[in-house]
């Protein structure tokens, strides 16, 4: 199965109470890729990426990782994934280093190989002053970059990253995006989501763009935004935008 | 603006019970069980208005000090206070301080303890209706006292939170703050045994108390009928003085804390990996270390753990050299076996990682398990031999080791199965102990009944066997009682193990959905 797709979606679609989340999602993730998702608040992002990483049970729908069924032998899978999810929290009365050993030891790596790349990771990230620090005594910007970190422990094959630059600072966002990037080079595959524009054109190859729980556009970056910026092709497919004229109050002038 | 806040105050109840039915299950219970209530009180002052010889002025200080003194620390100590009006959720506001004050005071009495109090205070000043004199006093009277009541739980609460910020004080506390809270019952009782709690005591309790702030408000009335002017008025100077310092308290407490939202100190630091450096590196003891570690730096767990010797010294208080004290291991083993009942729910969203990870239900499960093991044997053998040592029963050992083992066992396995089954929202590590979760309540009483019911019926062998060992005196009765509880409990444990981890497997997703709309 070596030439099947990283991640592939088949008619995901969830629904909490009355309210549709995602509806009929299909997306094919290439190998090797550098995948941007992107969508408006409340897009169903989320959403999509729970189920693509067990966290969520689709209510229809078939989620690969590799060619295998996830939800079919979600041991079996999961170990190829490393999943950053957003909005939880994290057992934050460990260390950071008891965290990061923590999520090393649960994909069941051995002591000495979680102890190194612990020690790794946490220089990379520039935490390694507060290794020894509880977790929930973090700010939101260093929360992030453990949670990363567990996430990286294992060297899945695939990584799957639910607004991974939130509340990091602009030097850890630089090292995270030399760290993704040189992980892409060597064959990995990343899926980050992220409201940024900007950030997924520079770093991306491929984009889809989700909105209302529908795929309204996928494929290369350069496929998705033609002529114009991805921002502009973005706020195209979704629409919403409103004049700026309509808040005439908001003057400062006008007490 | 006071409006507004009673306004929203409402809103936020009724949205609350949209949310779900046990939420109205819940608030249909505490209607009826705040009805009832106050249908007593107001018809013992009824009773009381008439009854000769008149002793009216020492119930109703009485009752009025116990209403006080509930409010004042109940919030401290069982339910917290109702956080869905926290003075930080207004800090981006530009409402004047005092409008903010009397909107929150006011919105405080919206609820079922509100309206029982309001409707009590009332009722306490309606018993001085055939005396027209008092009755006017006592109407002012009752509204002094009862917004001692709302606004001094502001103060002590406010001024608690303003002292325990650092969470290692917090957790401390917590379990310190329980204890006499424990111990009252017991020293009750054994007063009430002892005939020194005859009349005269309750009547120089009583005439203390109006003279303090917890019953100067109430006792105002009664020096009125009596036409003790210069004691009304002493009095009614201590209930407004009350009134006054509690305002003030909570006033200067608001100040602050608007200015300075809560915050965790940094306070620890930890120490290597701890038991992940001591335990296999295995998928298991992972799990395990990640528990027992838990165990030791979540107050929530610590609680748990810290009952049970205040447990055993009530039992001692309550009947020295008694049988009683035996029943302390058996109880201990509940309580502790029953400890992990809720432990996804504890784990919160972070319950993710486990499902996000290759492991098996199995392994989280009994990870679980050889945590609460670790530090509950070890416990339940200390208390149940050194109960039976106290009680000057060595011969009953075996006997009482195998009903409180098979307890143990027995609850481990049950809590293995529920908290694979059910989660409810509890309350955050480091969340704000004078906060209460919404909709915990039924949910976490029925589960937990059922629980303790299945653990009984399950564990019903070396109980039998058990109490008849320990009765009768049979020693050889009582080695079968630790065989057969040690042994049941296991295959049961086992039993609740698999089950547990089978169900985990399936459920797993969908429990973490629902902690993440609990949050």
């Amino acid at each position: 199965m070596s030439n099947a797709p990283a991640l592939e979606l088949r008619g995901l679609w969830r629904k909490f109470g009355d309210k549709i989340a995602v509806a009929g999602i299909d997306l094919v993730v290439p190998a090797g890729s550098f995948y941007g998702l992107v969508g408006p608040n409340g897009a169903g992002k989320t959403t999509t990426l729970s189920m693509a990483t067990g966290l969520l049970q689709p209510d229809f729908g078939t989620v690969l990782v590799h060619g295998q069924d996830l939800w079919a032998s979600p041991v079996e899978v999961k170990g190829m994934l490393g999943v950053l999810p957003d909005g939880v929290r994290l057992f934050d009365r460990l260390t950071g280093e008891q965290l990061i050993t923590y999520a090393g030891l649960l994909q069941g790596l051995d002591r000495e190989t979680v102890a190194a790349r612990a020690t790794d990771l946490l220089a990379a990230l520039d935490l390694t002053a507060d290794a020894k620090k509880l977790v929930v005594e973090y700010s939101a910007g260093m929360t992030k970059k453990v949670a990363l970190a567990c996430a990286l422990v294992h060297a899945p094959r695939l990584l799957v990253l639910d607004e991974p630059f939130e509340a990091v600072d602009p030097v850890s966002a630089a090292n995270i995006r030399d760290i993704l990037a040189s992980y892409v080079r060597s064959g990995g595959t990343v899926i980050v989501s992220s409201h940024v524009m900007d950030l997924v054109q520079r770093m991306c190859d491929h984009v889809a763009v989700i909105a209302a729980g529908h795929v309204l556009a996928a494929g290369t970056v350069d496929e998705v935004r033609g002529d114009s910026s991805l921002e502009d092709r973005f706020v195209d497919l979704v629409g919403g935008r409103v004049s700026g004229e309509g808040l005439a109050w908001l003057r400062t002038s006008s007490a | 603006m006071v409006a507004h806040l009673v306004r929203l105050k409402l809103t936020l109840l009724r949205n609350g019970l949209r949310r779900s039915a046990w939420q109205v299950v819940g608030l249909v219970v505490a209607v009826v069980y705040g009805l009832g209530a106050l249908a007593v009180v107001v018809a013992s002052m009824a009773v009381l208005s008439v009854q000769e010889p008149d002793i009216r002025g020492l119930v109703v200080v009485l009752v009025g000090s116990v209403l006080v003194l509930g409010w004042w620390l109940v919030p401290l100590l069982a339910f917290g206070l109702d956080s869905t009006l926290d003075p930080a959720r207004f800090v981006t506001f530009a409402i004047p301080q005092r409008s903010l004050l009397t909107g929150l005071a006011l919105a405080g009495l919206i609820g079922i303890p509100g309206v029982v109090s309001a409707g009590s205070a009332l009722a306490l000043a309606g018993v001085w209706w055939r005396t027209p004199a008092a009755l006017v006093a006592a109407v002012v009277c009752s509204v002094i006292g009862l917004a001692t009541c709302v606004i001094g739980a502001r103060a002590t609460t406010s001024a608690a939170s303003a002292l325990v910020a650092s969470r290692r004080f917090r957790e401390v506390m917590a379990g310190v703050a329980v204890l006499p809270f424990i111990v009252v019952g017991p020293i009750l009782g054994r007063l009430s045994e002892s005939s020194a709690f005859s009349e005269a005591t309750v009547e120089r309790i009583a005439e203390v108390l109006s003279w303090t702030p917890l019953g100067a408000a109430w006792a105002v009335p009664g020096d009125v009928a009596d036409g003790q002017w210069a004691t009304a008025a002493a009095r009614f100077g201590i209930a407004v003085a009350t009134l006054a310092v509690v305002v003030v308290v909570w006033d200067r407490a608001f100040a602050h804390a608007l200015v300075n939202p809560a915050h965790e100190k940094v306070s620890t630091r930890g120490h290597g990996l701890g038991w992940f450096d001591r335990l296999p590196a295995t998928l298991l003891g992972a799990v395990t270390a990640r528990c027992l570690t838990y165990w030791a730096r979540d107050p929530r767990y610590a609680l748990a753990v810290a009952i049970v010797p205040v447990l055993a010294i009530v039992f001692y208080a309550v009947r020295p050299g008694g049988d009683l004290v035996l029943l302390i291991g058996p109880i201990a083993g509940y309580l502790m076996g029953w400890g992990i009942s809720a432990d996804v729910a504890y784990d919160g969203t972070a319950f993710w990682t486990h499902v996000a990870a290759p492991l098996r239900g199995s392994a989280d499960r009994l990870g679980r398990v050889i945590a609460a093991g670790a530090i509950a044997v070890p416990a339940v053998l200390v208390l149940t031999v050194g109960s039976a040592l106290l009680a000057g029963q060595p011969g009953v050992i075996p006997a009482l080791l195998g009903l409180s083992l098979g307890v143990l066992l027995t609850a481990l396995g049950g809590s293995s199965v529920l908290s694979a089954l059910v989660v409810y929202p509890v309350q955050l590590p480091g969340e704000n102990p004078f906060q209460t979760r919404q909709g915990a309540s039924m949910a976490t009483v029925v589960s937990q009944f059922a629980g303790w019911l299945a653990v009984m019926a399950l564990s019903l062998p070396e109980i039998v066997l058990g109490v008849v060992a320990v009765r009768g005196g049979s020693e050889a009765l009582g080695w079968v009682t630790l065989a057969v509880g040690l042994v049941l409990g296991s295959v049961l444990l086992a039993l609740g193990v698999r089950i547990g981890g089978r169900t985990l497997d399936r459920t797993g997703p969908d429990l973490l959905r629902k902690i993440v709309a609990f949050a």
